[in-house]
């Protein structure tokens, strides 16, 4: 069975749905800065089930790697979570001490970052690296280890495993980088991937056969996979679910297809118009009008978005938000839903 | 730069305040330092032969019977001098040459790099001195060969900052705007360098005062009777066993006090200077 | 090679090459002999992936590097023989003007963006007088669509969307006629992307000026473009109308390519994916197809013989044994 169809085949059957893997409930963070509170994430809740991929869609700006940081227990020091839960497979992440998380971090979760080349230690034989986490997470020793450090490099579908076995960073090109920290990624057959923008960088090429490869992996383990993009028809062409971002909230979740083809937010609806994947002449394309409220500002309005919406009523500016539920798996926060 | 800046810079920065209010003071001492000091410098009647420090004589008189105080505020004018056009001229060469040196590589290069490697080959300190010795015992010579011993640091400075900006996209598009080499060096580069080469120049000046009081600690450049913080330190270093303390003590807290000032000066400058620190 | 459709060409690339030595008896052949037109007020966009010398290529047409050998046509006058490190002070140099990928580093953080607008009206145009100055550098903020009261401001104070529009009113101020954009959306945004390339587009019909549009970004290629040239390890391997490349893309690479491109409604579908990594551009075979190895369709006798361009349908080419 597909991992589709367990979490959205029907929506009544919602009750029978297992408990999520990652469950994320009203979480708030805040960046404390020289130049006043940034208030980075506002009531975020997402969760995300065994073997599903979610897609977190944002432009820069929009929290969605703070998100991911956060999930991680990875923040600076300025950071501080003021509100909400965030439970992975029965353990309260906010709660768990440094010692814990770094126990599940890599074991059970695991995260690739943006630039390859910078996240691999460059004077260090990219075999060796992969022992390391072995080592360290799946407590491999001996002679096994080369053994299944090559097995790992052959399972991202890198041709000539034992060769690479022996590379240093810099003989590689970027989309084998790539590669090669999924396979760290995914050497201790973590429950959970984190992609904070993989392909960012790649050719399209390249790209298109990282995503393949997430993705294949990701149905074949039944890892879940949190895949962090501000490319909105990549997310829609890989992910089952969507959350879409917009100045620290998230604005809508749903599935691909529904969020893709029939956006409930008047952000979202603008962010797919802007694409030009979607836009038949230049001319057709929409620009989403304004920029980014300042976070840092004292008074916020209840909706982040209403000085560039077009929809704006006065509620908008006043009451606090509603998350408006379309059906069982689509959900919205937007006072034009609610009506 | 603007007011606005300059506080804000020195709200982040306390300790950068203080340094510069230090050295608005020290500038003070030597612009003003004759109209200040209580006692004339070289006069040997302004108290008894080492007296320690009293209300008359703040910071005690010499074996001549000179007033300490008197000659650390008249002193300051000599040795910031002396810095400060050292520091000068090492600059202006240095940055043109190493600026000019990382932008167009090649053999000007090459060449620049080993005069400067065979600066650094020598004790530097030492290399002053025999300069010193080499030109002839006057101040000028002191400065030159603080200039001359300064230099690399200078070089590399620039020629590190020069280098990583000549591909840099504003260079290129300057290129297309139509700017000659020459131009872009010195319209595009040098101006974007500046900024580390500030910190460079704050450290170096608290070198060079230190590098002038040396030489003359040892007898070369300024001499007796001199009102000088490095001859005055020297003087003193003899009576420091027989108990005289404050004869050393005192000139030689003030150079350090210099020093100091110049070394936590070097960030704040740089911060000034950076229009990318402005908010 | 065949007669073009266009009356006159405002750029001819002819036989353009650009080798870097990169050791002993290594070369890289960056650029491999290229020849393509651009007509006046055309534009064309030029695709490949990060190394296939695209860059290379615009940094050559831009006269910021000397080609290895070549000539580049500009209406009557061959600029290649004037060598780059002089050619800042032709009288020609206004008439090629870029817009840069990256706006941080392509603006000079010690310039406001008056200085930097108003930079090459002093050197190229010859402008004086400071009311002329700053009366034709708000007109290009206009165009460009940059609020007047930012042009007193420093590159930091200054958004990504509004960093790339001072740096295309840079690259108009000397009137060009072609204008070589490198990637100018990629840092931006999806939103703030949208209100360039419309900018973009008006300005062209506006000025009627020409453009090279170098991107990796195929979506924004065809919607820009009219007509686009695929690069592959320093060789041109499909050249033709943007339309007809995208829709029915001949050679191999293009098809790879354009099967990439990230599409919604492709969910699940299994698509051709070039396997494999590239092969090496130093001191190439110069017999063998240098898609060779990658290539889903490859023979043996794309190791033995790479094909020219050859006109496949009007106006559209493809080095290929196979279309």
């Amino acid at each position: 069975m597909s991992p589709e169809t367990i979490v959205h085949a029907d929506p009544r059957a919602a009750a029978n749905v297992p408990p999520p893997l990652l469950a994320v409930d009203g979480l708030s963070l805040e960046f404390r800065t020289r130049s006043g509170v940034v208030r980075a994430l506002e009531d975020v809740s997402l969760s995300l089930q065994k073997g599903e991929l979610l897609g977190v869609v944002g432009e820069s700006g929009s929290g969605k790697s703070v998100f991911a940081y956060a999930m991680l227990g990875i923040s600076d020091a300025a950071a501080k979570i003021t509100r909400g839960t965030a439970v992975f497979d029965g353990m309260d992440l906010l709660g768990a001490t440094e010692r814990e998380l770094r126990e599940i971090r890599g074991r059970e979760v695991s995260m690739i970052f943006q630039s390859p080349r910078t996240s691999l230690n460059p004077i260090r034989k990219v075999g060796h690296q992969i022992e390391d986490v072995l080592r360290r997470h799946a407590a491999v020793r001996g002679q096994d280890l080369r053994e299944r450090a090559i097995d790992c490099l052959k399972r991202v579908r890198i041709p000539d495993p034992a060769r690479r076995y022996e590379a240093y960073p810099f003989e590689l090109s970027g989309g084998m980088c790539q590669r090669i920290l999924i396979a760290l990624a995914l050497a201790c057959q973590p429950s959970l991937l984190i992609a904070d923008e993989p392909t960012t960088g790649l050719d399209v090429t390249t790209q298109a056969a990282i995503m393949d490869l997430i993705v294949e992996l990701a149905h074949e383990r039944q890892m879940a996979t949190l895949l962090i993009t501000h490319d909105l028809a990549m997310a829609a062409q890989y992910c089952d679910r969507i959350a879409v971002m917009h100045a620290g909230h998230v604005v809508e979740v749903g599935p691909a297809q529904v969020v893709l083809h029939q956006p409930q937010h008047p952000y979202t609806a603008r962010l797919i118009a802007s694409t030009p994947h979607t836009a038949d002449s230049i001319a057709a394309m929409q620009p989403i009008p304004g920029s980014l409220p300042d976070l840092r500002a004292a008074k916020l309005p209840p909706c982040r978005y209403s000085a560039r919406c077009e929809y704006r009523t006065e509620r908008c500016d006043t009451e606090a938000l509603p998350v408006v539920p379309i059906d069982a798996t689509h959900s919205v926060r937007c006072w034009r839903a609610a009506a | 730069m603007d007011m606005k800046h300059f506080k804000y810079v020195l709200k982040e920065n306390p300790v950068t305040g203080f340094a510069f209010v230090l050295f608005g003071l020290f500038v003070l001492l030597a612009i003003f330092g004759p109209l200040i000091a209580p006692f004339d410098p070289l006069d040997s009647n302004a108290g008894e032969p080492l007296t320690p420090p009293s209300a008359q004589n703040w910071f005690g008189t010499d074996s001549f019977g000179r007033d300490i105080f008197s000659r650390v505020i008249i002193a300051t004018r000599l040795d910031f001098g002396i810095a400060l056009s050292a520091v000068l001229i090492s600059f202006i060469i240095g940055s043109s040459i190493g600026c000019a040196a990382g932008f167009w590589g090649g053999w000007l290069d090459r060449v620049s790099s080993r005069v400067a490697d065979t600066i650094m080959a020598f004790p530097l300190f030492v290399l002053a001195m025999g300069i010193v010795a080499a030109l002839g015992n006057t101040v000028g010579n002191v400065i030159y060969a603080t200039a001359i011993i300064n230099l690399p640091f200078y070089m590399r400075v620039a020629r590190a900052e020069a280098n990583v900006r000549r591909n840099a996209g504003f260079i290129e598009a300057a290129r297309l705007a139509g700017n000659h080499d020459v131009r872009i060096l010195a319209v595009h580069i040098f101006p974007n360098i500046l900024p580390p080469m500030m910190v460079q120049v704050s450290l170096n000046m608290g070198w060079a005062i230190l590098n002038a009081a040396g030489l003359s600690f040892i007898g070369l450049g300024v001499r007796p009777p001199e009102a000088e913080w490095g001859i005055m330190v020297a003087e003193g270093a003899t009576y420091i066993i027989s108990g005289e303390w404050w004869v050393a003590l005192f000139p030689g807290a003030v150079l350090m006090l210099a020093v100091f000032c110049f070394n936590l000066m070097g960030d704040g400058l740089r911060d000034l200077i950076d229009p990318r620190r402005r908010t | 090679m065949n007669a073009p459709e266009r009356n006159i060409p405002l750029l001819r690339v002819q036989r353009l090459q650009k080798h870097f030595k990169v050791g002993r008896n290594a070369m890289l052949h960056a650029v491999d002999d290229i020849s393509f037109d651009i007509a006046p007020g055309e534009s064309v966009g030029l695709v490949g992936e990060s190394g296939c010398g695209k860059s290379t290529l615009s940094r050559v047409i831009a006269r910021l590097a000397d080609p290895t050998s070549g000539a580049l046509q500009f209406e009557d006058v061959d600029l290649a023989v004037h060598p780059a490190a002089k050619f800042a002070r032709d009288s020609r140099r206004g008439v090629i003007q870029m817009v840069f990928q990256d706006a941080n580093d392509s603006l000079n953080p010690r310039y406001t963006a008056f200085d930097t607008i108003a930079e090459s009206l002093r050197l190229l145009v010859g402008m004086k007088d400071a009311a002329q100055i700053k009366a034709r550098v708000e007109e290009l903020a206009t165009w460009v669509g940059l609020p007047v009261d930012l042009l007193s401001r420093y590159p930091h104070q200054l958004s990504g969307g509004q960093k790339a529009r001072v740096g295309i009113a840079r690259a108009l101020a000397p009137s060009p006629r072609l204008l070589i954009l490198d990637e100018p959306t990629a840092a931006l945004d999806v939103s703030v992307q949208a209100t360039v390339l419309q900018l973009l587009a008006e300005l062209r019909d506006k000025l009627g000026v020409a453009y090279l549009f170098v991107s990796h970004d195929l979506n924004v290629v065809r919607l820009l473009c009219d007509r686009v040239v695929v690069m592959y390890l320093g060789k041109v391997v499909e050249e033709g109308p943007a339309e007809a490349v995208f829709t029915t893309p001949r050679h191999p690479y293009t098809q790879a390519l354009v099967a990439a491109i990230p599409d919604p409604d492709a969910r699940g579908r299994k698509t051709v994916r070039a396997e494999g990594e590239p092969r090496s551009p130093i001191n190439p075979d110069p017999r063998a197809c240098r898609f060779h190895g990658r290539c889903p369709k490859g023979e043996p006798k794309c190791e033995l013989t790479m094909l020219d361009l050859k006109e496949v349908a009007p106006a559209h080419r493809v080095a290929c044994h196979f279309a």
